[in-house]
């Protein structure tokens, strides 16, 4: 994982290998991810306190957090999809908190996977608009009381956009992850390379040390950020295919 | 950059791990671990929404049991001052009851006390009358030496009297 010989060596710390068969280190994080989240659910909310412990606080502000997003986003019907934005919401989160532990993979960095969790939600969001709405739903890509006459631009622009979910949702959280732990990749290398130069190198090192350092709180935040803008987006999403607009 | 070399198998197997991965926490969260929570945000809500509800309804209550004490308080206050009017008027109403049985009884009295100098006054004049008749006789005799008719004396000193 650290720069090896004197190179920058940004990139190796996203290799997929497989660990039995087909199950790779991305897979084991994953894995590590639900367990988390399972047990921080179960066993956080065992007691069932009236006044909860630290545990249980903690299981039941990550529940209202996520559901007061579905509410206020969806509306109450909206509930029925809470399990899923919640599933999504939890996943991403501790995929990318995990990434930040050093030697941790960040499967939440591969854009198959951000991908696979787009279609996932697109597949979703167009079923629940064509099981609410039936053939209504296509009525979707073209406005009501938009001119007839503009409808050869505006139907190909509104589909290409219904599509263009997919990318964006998948491509934001991906190069996120990976521009974030490229920077703090390349920084670290620096404080390795610039610390093997003698004592002025030393000095010099500090700088991108404390650089790194801010880098690190500052991935916290995009780690809860995307996670948050993926199931915020999501709840939207599902919001226009329950009401159509 | 590794995430773009599609044509590495592994690639393929981690997106089948993560369906599979996603899938069961799927079913683990929505099976097993929200609904306990729901259940238990829900008693919670239910709880604090009845304590609320028993606290006002005790703070009614006391609202009640607070106008209570002010409205007796109030009927306890009149009831005392009318008592006092009450009293105050039945001393003053006795009050001038006496002054004027006083009065009466003085007014009576001066009347006595006046008829009865008028009284003595009338005797006094009478006697006066007579006196002066019997010394004029006496004193007649004593100069004169005759003793006049008591007729003429009267009539004599009548006219004195009345100069």
């Amino acid at each position: 994982m650290a720069a090896e010989g004197k190179t920058i060596d940004a990139l190796s710390q996203f290799a997929l290998s497989p660990i039995v068969a087909g199950f790779t280190n991305s897979n084991l994080f994953m894995l590590v991810a639900a367990g988390a989240i399972s047990a921080l659910m179960i066993l956080g909310m065992k007691p069932r306190a009236m006044v909860p412990g630290r545990l249980q606080s903690l299981a039941e502000v990550a529940y209202e957090f996520v559901a007061g997003m579905v509410k206020e986003q969806v509306g109450k019907e909206g509930m029925r999809y809470f399990p899923f934005v919640f599933t999504l919401f939890m996943f991403i989160l501790f995929g990318n908190l995990l990434g930040m532990l050093p030697y941790a993979f960040t499967f939440t960095s591969h854009i198959a996977v951000t991908v696979t969790l787009a279609l996932i939600v697109f597949i979703l969001v167009t079923a629940v608009a064509i099981a609410i709405h039936g053939m209504r739903f296509f009525g979707y890509f073209f406005p009501e009381g938009a001119p007839v006459a503009l409808a050869p631009i505006i139907i190909p622009v509104e589909i290409i956009s219904y599509f263009s979910r997919v990318v964006s949702l998948s491509v934001r959280l991906f190069a996120n992850m990976v521009a974030g732990h490229v920077m703090l990749k390349v920084f670290a290398t620096f404080v390795v390379l610039l610390g093997g130069l003698g004592s002025l190198g030393v000095l010099g090192a500090l700088a991108p040390l404390a650089l790194n350092v801010a880098l690190v709180a500052f991935e916290f935040l995009v780690a809860f950020l995307q996670a948050y803008v993926f199931a915020i987006l999501t709840c939207i999403y599902l919001h226009d295919a329950v009401h159509l607009h | 950059m590794p995430q773009l070399e599609f044509g590495n198998p592994l690639i393929l197997s981690q997106v089948f791990w993560l369906l599979v991965i996603f899938g069961a926490l799927y079913v683990i969260l929505s099976k097993v671990a929200l609904p306990p929570v729901a259940s238990v945000l829900e008693e919670r809500a239910a709880k604090i929404a009845a304590d609320l509800e028993r606290a006002r309804a005790l703070k009614d209550e006391a609202d009640r049991a607070m106008a209570e004490a002010e409205r007796a308080q109030a009927k306890a206050r009149a009831e005392a001052q009318a008592a006092i009017r009450a009293a105050i008027e039945r001393a003053k109403a006795d009050g001038s009851k006496a002054q004027a049985d006083q009065a009466a009884r003085l007014a009576k009295q001066i009347a006595e006390a006046e008829a009865r100098i008028a009284e003595a006054r009338a005797k006094a004049e009478a006697a006066i009358g007579e006196v002066a008749v019997a010394a004029a006789q006496a004193a007649t005799a004593r100069l004169i030496g005759i003793s006049p008719d008591l007729a003429r004396v009267q009539a004599a000193v009548a006219e004195v009297a009345r100069s």
